[in-house]
């Protein structure tokens, strides 16, 4: 060794195995590519094998009214619709509540304060969302049913399940809304203060719209966490595609569907199995869109202050 | 004296700054109370999960201890040879010898005994139940329904019990345990740790201490936060089509010529184990990518300037510095796997099984599988015994987290000691 050394003084050793190191881990982290080829190639190769079936046309799957395998018929419309309803209460319903909560903990709360809310706050996101699932079930259905009536709310329906999953995404917006309202640099919230602003002018009308990127972007990947939320609604939402409006009523939604169906025994190469693969692209498309949406989003946030 | 202004005369701003004041307030109040609501909501949760696991059930008998041994009223008043006794003379000849065929009565213990006689004699069928509050405020009621009720009784029940835990499943909800659910939550945790762990952290230590700011890499890099937001059903599909279908030779053991179960077909421990292990992969990249970027610049340039190696600095200074924060990483990405239903039930968990998971080729179902199983089913003591699988659950969750701030803080103490 010290021979070496002294025959090279500062030449650079070659030494094989940090190369081969280097090798396994850049292996390691094109995995995680090779995880969202198999998703894509999978999805599309299973829908290409639906859409291949006689009985299934394209347009007929994009525009039909009704989804029943058993005559044929394969429109999503009911199952998107009921999705949509879902997310739509949800983010109604957790978007101002989730804003406030952290336009209270950025702007309001003392450190004691937000010490022992984020905790709490963690704690709710930990929560799997099964059990999310038999709140819904058996809390919030039977609450709606006594507010409106037994007659007007059914046992399973979309309300019940939009406004659980907006209590599963509360805590995600309220993080990361704090998050974007924190990184709002301290000079800007100042200057409106100097100005004469009192301090919830100066939120509203300074430090919201200077964090108006971030907060988008977070709204975004909620909206994508809705709309692919799935155990709340397998139990909540009713069993069945329904096309309706009335967020009382029961309605199946696509990633329910996929949930029902694939825990029965499907027998492969089936129109049944074959379209929840097709309905698993549909979800990925709308939930990866969102998602890149949403980087792009906040990465103007972070250009327009660093 | 000049009290005009462009705001108007002096007694008009100062109403103004009034009115803003109070505006101010009424926002402060409302931002005060959505906070409020967000809490009511963790504690409804927690009330309304713990308030069916509590409560009075009336329990319906088909063959009263009494009619079995007179002047018994309990099963625990009788002696070993009643026990035996009766279970001889009242099970059918058809149950008696599969039950001798298992295990002989005479080396079964007392214990053994008294389940086997509740469950094929005896036979318990709750009829009605009442969660904690209904037990506490409606009295009335149930004093009512007792009162039509004959050959019945009313007992406060709590679901948890020792039994629960060990009992394996069952139709009556009486006789459920979750045992068979649990150990299949652990066996999938253990595959869900082994393939996610290692490609986890070998990436992010790639990204974090190789890569160069490339175009491959940052492709790498989104790539990586896009797979973190992946709604967890596509991985059920994904796992559905590779790990049980295209690879069903090797999930089901066919290959290694050790199956486990011939119906399993590829539906096995280890498809489920390695679907969660490409769920939570992405989310131990990120936690350890942050870990790594806690370790100060000045660590690796003073190990670098003594003369070590990329590998070795790597080895010997970043990952011992980082460890506390990637195991951290890692406990919450696995307590993520141990809630996650969807992907399993796509990839087709079983529902009902009763025996214990023998291998990583058995058939299997989790905690959280068991919950979605009962909560579904319309009658109402699933749902009793539904809220207590969410306890045990939520205990596991707790205790694996605590473990981790435990875990963490402890080596971050040493590390300080050793500094």
């Amino acid at each position: 060794m010290t021979q070496r050394h002294i025959t090279h003084p500062f030449g650079k050793k070659h030494r094989l195995h940090e190369q081969v190191i280097e090798t396994i881990l850049f292996l390691c982290a094109l995995f995680s590519i090779l995880i969202t080829v198999g998703i894509a190639v999978i999805l599309v190769r299973e829908s290409f094998l639906f859409f291949s079936d006689q009985k299934v046309t394209l347009v007929g799957f994009l525009t039909g009214k009704t989804w029943q395998p058993m005559i044929d018929l394969f429109g999503f419309l009911p199952l998107l619709n009921a999705t949509i309803i879902t997310s739509v209460i949800a983010m109604v319903f957790a978007i101002p509540l989730g804003l406030f909560v952290a336009i209270y903990l950025a702007e309001y709360a003392t450190d004691k304060v937000r010490g022992r809310l984020k905790p709490i706050l963690e704690v709710l996101a930990g929560i799997p969302t099964i059990v999310y699932g038999y709140f819904a079930l058996t809390f919030m259905t039977p609450l709606l049913r006594s507010i409106f009536g037994q007659g007007t709310v059914e046992i399973y329906n979309t309300a019940s399940a939009g406004l659980v999953i907006g209590i599963l995404v509360l805590p995600m917006i309220a993080t990361m809304a704090e998050d974007a309202i924190s990184a709002v640099p301290q000079e800007l919230r100042l200057a409106g203060l100097a100005l004469g602003g009192t301090r919830i002018e100066t939120t509203f009308r300074v430090v919201l719209p200077a964090a108006l990127s971030g907060l988008s972007a977070t709204f975004l990947l909620a909206l994508s966490r809705a709309i692919g939320e799935t155990m709340i609604v397998a139990l909540a939402a009713g069993a069945g595609p329904n096309m309706t409006f009335n967020p009382f009523e029961a309605a199946e939604t696509i990633t329910g569907y996929i949930v029902r169906i694939s825990g029965g025994d499907v027998s492969y190469n089936s129109v049944d199995y074959n379209s929840i693969f097709a309905l698993g692209l549909v979800l990925f498309i709308i939930t990866f869109t969102l998602n890149l949406i949403s980087r792009k989003v906040s990465s103007l946030f972070y250009q327009e202050y660093e | 004296m000049q009290t005009e202004s462009m705001f108007g005369t002096r007694a008009e701003s100062l109403l103004l700054l009034q009115k803003r004041s109070r505006v101010s307030m009424i926002w402060k109040v409302i931002f005060i109370f959505a906070t409020a609501v967000a809490v009511l909501f963790l504690l409804l949760l927690l009330i309304s999960v713990i308030d069916s696991v509590f409560g009075y059930i009336v329990v319906r008998n088909e063959v009263e201890v009494s009619a079995l041994v007179s002047g018994a009223s309990s099963l625990d008043e009788l002696s070993r040879s009643q026990l035996e006794e009766a279970a001889k003379n009242n099970l059918s000849s058809g149950i008696l010898r599969r039950v001798e065929s298992e295990k002989p009565l005479a080396e079964r213990t007392d214990r053994e005994l008294r389940s086997l006689i509740e469950q094929y004699i005896i036979k318990p069928s709750v009829l009605k139940s009442w969660g904690l509050w209904g037990s506490i405020t409606k009295q009335d009621e149930i004093g009512a329904f007792m009162a039509d009720q004959a050959d019945s009784y009313l007992i406060f029940k709590s679901w948890i019990t020792p039994e629960f835990l060990i009992n394996d499943q069952s139709a009556n909800p009486l006789n459920a345990g979750i045992r068979t659910a649990m150990l299949g939550s652990l066996w999938i945790i253990a595959i869900t740790f082994l393939l996610a762990f290692p490609i986890g952290v070998g990436s992010a230590i790639y990204l974090e201490e190789y890569a160069d700011d490339t175009k491959l890499n940052r492709l790498l890099q989104l790539n990586i936060f896009n797979l973190s937001a992946v709604p967890s059903i596509i991985y059920g599909l994904l796992g559905l089509a590779v790990f049980v279908r295209a690879l069903e030779g090797v999930t089901s053991g066919a290959i290694f010529s050790s199956v486990a179960d011939t119906t399993a077909n590829g539906r096995t421990i280890l498809s489920g184990g390695l679907t969660l292990g490409l769920l939570v992969l992405p989310i131990i990249i990120i936690n350890t990518q942050e870990a790594l970027k806690g370790v100060p610049d000045s660590l690796r340039m003073s190990s670098y300037g003594v003369g070590a190696t990329k590998w070795q600095t790597i080895w010997s200074h970043v990952l011992p510095a980082s460890f506390d924060r990637i195991l951290t990483g890692t406990i919450l990405a696995l307590s993520r796997a141990l809630g996650e239903t969807a992907p399993l039930v796509v990839i087709g968990a079983s529902t009902f099984i009763s025996v214990d998971p023998a291998s990583i080729f058995s058939k299997f179902t989790t905690l959280p599988i068991q919950i979605y199983q009962w909560s579904a089913r319309p009658q109402g003591s699933y749902r009793n015994i539904a809220a207590a699988a969410i306890i045990v659950l939520l205990v596991l969750l707790l205790v694996l987290n605590s473990g981790a701030i435990y875990l963490r803080d402890k080596l971050s103490k040493k590390k300080r000691m050793a500094a």
